[in-house]
């Protein structure tokens, strides 16, 4: 039987260079029948793929349906979340799709798998200038999935003029119609921006000083969001928030009245790769579908979908892909920001910003009146509490 | 007492009507031609069509049965036995101190249940060296189980209280052997607290939000995990028509019940007088 | 007999087991985790990171405060009514209650942003009127209101059983007496009824202190509570898990200390000495 499934191979490896010359260009050559019927997990952000909603293709069910792996497919929040998932052992993940500076810290820690770029043929259509970057100097651990770049938008109706700086999500006016990220990183790096700092400074002088500008927006802050955004600015319920460039085209579909600029002060440039952590359990389907993401049509209907700019050179040159001169996701070099790149941080400094961030974050303003309430509740309490006893022990007496 | 006070009624309309705005709020929405939670623009079926095409809410909704399942009959049966010990125990002492633990996952908050188990689960895990898929559908029922057992304690014991201690004895010495006389006598006689253990073990299970968040893994997600972490970006009206389902589901359900139980209940009421 | 007992303490011993393993054990894990570092040494760093957190502690407990309270308030006139009522209506209402207990908890409080909204359904009928929108969401206000929308049910089946439990014929003696309605409410049935809202006082004092979701969906940069902090503390991993079992520990003896209380003077008499 045995002897019969690998003559079987032989003839199949034989006949491989016969169906790539038939096949259509990107057609994977490996024969992968004996992935299936296993499991592949994926781990990427919110809204982050083509699903099939509203008439768009479903990525993993093709996939699954081309290589008859299955795919289960769960989302993170942030960066922070998906690493700490990761460490603490509770997951099993194939593939995961976090951002440049999480992709160096795990890389450090040595959480990732080296990838075998020859299962990842269609890693030719990446562009260079994405190859190769600080995060994976030596390209061993990742390939860029997105770039993008972290903008200002704003609702035209509620604020006036055009703004081009991020003090306008310091500005007074806009009290309690603020929405600001709910991550250290993304959250000291714009104002790390506007101080006009290095957003990977390791000075604490330079750290406490962006603390002191995230206290003193908090009162003008409505909530701190990551893609509770969508909702809440394409229904109007906030003038101005930050978030990422290509969310805003979704947001702009929904409600027209958005518009969206790059800050003078400069803005962060991301790229997010997909990766595989250290012990998948399916690896070699986790480079197989890493390589399907890179192929024409899935990569397009992907680029259309979330909207964030592809670093694949099949979609830019796509006919296929609605959003090939859009100004926002690829401005041109007069438009072009000035951008900074979250690098990795040592420990130290990363410890030192959680700590800040979460003093931000905790410090609630005037509490007076909450402290007198309780104060006057607690001795009530205790006056109650005498009245009851000195009541009992007269009971007592009188028996 | 019997005439229907005017203030009483209007109290009572104001209230149902504040328990229902959301739930109200939300069958609207599930109707939504567009995408949005808060704004209409138009109506159609469309999401409930989207619904049963979306793999990760149909996964989800079947591991939320599953663990209901498995959970709750294993939590009936555990704490069934554990109340029948419990009613026997002639020690008082040890009584008290196994139904002072026993309240420990009812009085306590969710969250701090949920994070001790957590952290026990990661301990075990490390101490054990398991690095992968450490939490999952086994850590997921573990909880589950624990937080459903007291629930069934407390409407089990009650039921042995009432059943006449002479009933298990006369089986006894007509010559039933004391296991056979308990499934004989006993459990038929405290099966309707059984049953209500059962039922609110499972309920329990089923609307388990913030225990579940914290030993669930990536491949056991039940709803609300998932409806937890749709939440967190946006909310589409198929969740809306998914509990649209769900109210009438148990609307009918609940309406049928209620409709057999009046239909019973006139009997009783004329056997009393008897 | 002794046989039997032997046999008793079998049926009882999965329960004992599984109690200490998944009751006892992860608490001693809170415990273990508050007081030590990632190294596993001893420390009280963890505890004096508790201070940092004094404000979201007190808010926590206050906006429980009154979330309890106004339950109660509301609860309690509409528990007498319904248990007053005819037995077809008692029965409807109780449905009506219990209905949207089995809806998904998220999902309720997510609809209440579409209603309080700035463009939400109640500021689209306030500007239509021709005032100004009012500023509803991410505010204390409506958090507590979550919380009571949430609970609500929890504080009127309590209070709605024991009012049934009643002995008619005391009211009826009272009123014999010459006792009017209100001295009946205050001299008669408040008294008998303790019982039950001591346990709906906890059964939404508890899941409102803790709670982490609603806070974050109706409240906005002010209303940080507790359940907030735990919650983070999870996402963060690691070396945060020991500061989370710490606030978890705290919050825990936190709730301890007032439900002795509670439990300590809601007894009636003077049984506040046993």
């Amino acid at each position: 039987m045995k002897k019969l499934f690998a003559l079987l191979l032989a003839v199949l490896v034989l006949a491989l260079p016969l169906t790539l010359a038939a096949g259509a260009e990107g057609e994977t050559a490996k024969d992968y029948s004996h992935l299936k019927g296993t499991t592949l997990n994926v781990y990427n952000w919110g809204e982050y793929i083509s699903d099939g909603s509203e008439g768009s293709l479903d990525v993993n069910a093709e996939f699954e349906k081309r290589y008859g792996i299955t795919v289960n497919y769960t989302n993170f929040e942030s960066n922070e979340n998906m690493y700490t998932k990761l460490k603490n052992g509770g997951a099993n993940y194939d593939v995961i799709i976090p951002s440049d500076y999480m992709i160096a810290r795990l890389a450090q820690q040595d959480m990732l798998e080296e990838l075998d770029f020859s299962n990842i043929p269609n890693y030719k259509y990446i562009l260079d200038k994405y190859k190769g970057l600080y995060y994976d100097a030596e390209q061993k651990f990742s390939v860029p999935y997105t770039v993008g770049m972290v903008g200002l938008i704003y609702n035209t109706k509620m604020v006036e003029g055009t703004p081009d700086s991020w003090n306008l999500m310091w500005d007074e006016r806009y009290k309690g119609d603020i929405l600001m990220f709910n991550n250290p990183r993304d959250a000291f790096g714009i104002a790390q921006c506007l101080l006009g700092q290095s957003v990977n400074t390791t000075d604490k002088a330079e750290w406490d000083a962006a603390a002191a500008k995230l206290a003193e927006q908090k009162p003008l802050v409505s909530s701190y969001v990551m893609d509770e955004v969508f909702n809440k600015m394409e229904g109007g319920e906030a003038a101005v928030a930050a978030y990422y460039a290509g969310d805003f085209l979704t947001m702009y579909d929904v409600n027209p009245d958005l518009a969206f600029v790059y800050p003078k002060e400069g803005v962060n440039f991301f790229v997010d790769a997909m990766c595989v952590p250290k012990g998948a359990q399916n690896k070699e389907a986790a480079e197989l579908y890493i390589n399907f993401m890179l192929e024409e049509d899935i990569a397009v209907a992907n680029a259309n979908y979330i909207c964030y700019a592809s670093p694949n050179k099949l979609v830019l040159e796509s006919d296929d892909y609605d959003l090939k001169d859009d100004p926002i996701l690829y401005p041109d070099e007069s438009a072009m920001p000035k951008t900074q790149i979250f690098e990795l941080l040592d420990e130290d400094t990363q410890l030192y910003m959680n700590e800040k961030w979460n003093e931000v974050k905790i410090e609630s303003g005037n509490n007076t009146g909450v402290y007198i309430a309780l104060a006057v509740v607690a001795a009530l309490v205790v006056v109650f509490a005498v009245v009851k006893i000195v009541r009992g022990k007269k009971r007592k007496a009188m028996y | 007492m019997k005439k229907k006070s005017f203030a009483g009624t209007l109290y009572t309309v104001l209230i149902l009507f504040f328990l229902y705005a959301p739930i109200a709020v939300m069958i609207v929405f599930s109707f939504n031609a567009g995408r949005s939670t808060s704004v209409m623009s138009g109506l159609s079926f469309k999401w409930y069509g989207e619904l049963f095409r979306d793999r990760a809410t149909i996964n989800s909704l079947v591991n939320t049965v599953i663990v209901a399942v498995i959970s709750s009959i294993v939590s009936t049966i555990m704490g069934t036995a554990a109340a029948t010990a419990l009613f026997r125990y002639k020690s008082n002492v040890l009584r008290k101190s196994v139904l002072t633990v026993t309240n420990i996952p009812m009085m306590n908050p969710d969250i701090v249940t949920g994070f001790a188990l957590m952290l026990l689960f990661v301990f075990c895990g490390r101490a054990l060296g398991i690095q992968k898929d450490l939490l999952g559908l086994p850590t997921l029922l573990i909880a589950h189980i624990t937080f459903e057992l007291p629930y069934v304690i407390l409407n089990v014991l009650p039921k042995l209280r009432q059943t006449d201690p002479n009933l298990f004895e006369a089986a006894q010495d007509l010559g039933c052997p004391p296991l056979r006389a308990y499934f004989k006598v006993i459990l038929p006689a405290i099966m309707p607290g059984i049953l209500s253990g059962l039922m609110m073990a499972f309920t329990l299970s089923v609307d388990d939000f913030i225990i579940s968040y914290f030993v669930s893994g990536p491949t056991s997600q039940t709803l609300p995990i998932q409806i937890y972490a749709m939440t967190k970006r946006d909310v589409t009206p198929d969740m809306y028509a998914l509990s649209t389902i769900i109210f009438l589901v148990i609307l009918v359900m609940l309406m049928l019940y209620n409709g057999i139980s009046s239909q019973k209940s006139p009997k009783k009421v004329r056997q009393r007088h008897r | 007999m002794n046989r039997s007992s032997f046999r008793t303490r079998i049926a009882g011993s999965p329960y004992l087991v599984w109690a200490a393993l998944f009751i006892l054990v992860p608490l001693g894990m809170v415990a273990y985790y508050s007081f030590t570092d990632q190294s596993g040494r001893f420390t009280l760093d963890n505890m004096a990171r508790i201070s940092d957190y004094t404000g979201p502690f007190l808010l926590s407990i206050w906006l429980g405060l009154l979330a309890t309270v106004i339950c109660l308030i509301i609860a309690y006139p509409l528990a007498y009514l319904i248990a007053n009522s005819g037995e077809k209506r008692q029965r409807t209402m109780m449905l009506l209650m219990m209905l949207p207990m089995w809806m998904n908890f998220l999902l309720r409080t997510y609809s209440w942003m579409t209603i309080l909204g700035d463009n939400g359904l109640i500021n689209t009928l306030v500007t239509a009127i021709g005032l100004d929108p009012l500023k509803l969401i991410n505010t204390r206000g409506a958090v507590v209101l979550g919380m009571v929308y949430d609970f609500l049910p929890y504080m009127v089946l309590p209070i709605y059983t024991i009012m049934l439990k009643i002995d008619r014929s005391l009211v009826e003696a009272a009123q014999d007496l010459g006792a009017g309605r209100l001295n009946v409410v205050k001299n008669v049935i408040f008294p008998l009824s303790v019982p039950g809202i001591v346990s709906g006082v906890t059964m939404v004092f508890v899941p409102s202190v803790s709670t982490f979701y609603i806070s974050q969906k109706l409240g906005g940069t002010g209303t940080l509570l507790i359940g907030d902090i735990i919650e983070q503390q999870f996402q963060l991993g690691e070396t945060s898990l020991h500061v989370g079992a710490s606030l978890s520990f705290v919050l825990m003896i936190l709730i301890f200390v007032c439900l002795t209380v509670m439990n300590r003077f809601s007894d009636s008499d003077g049984s506040v000495l046993v």
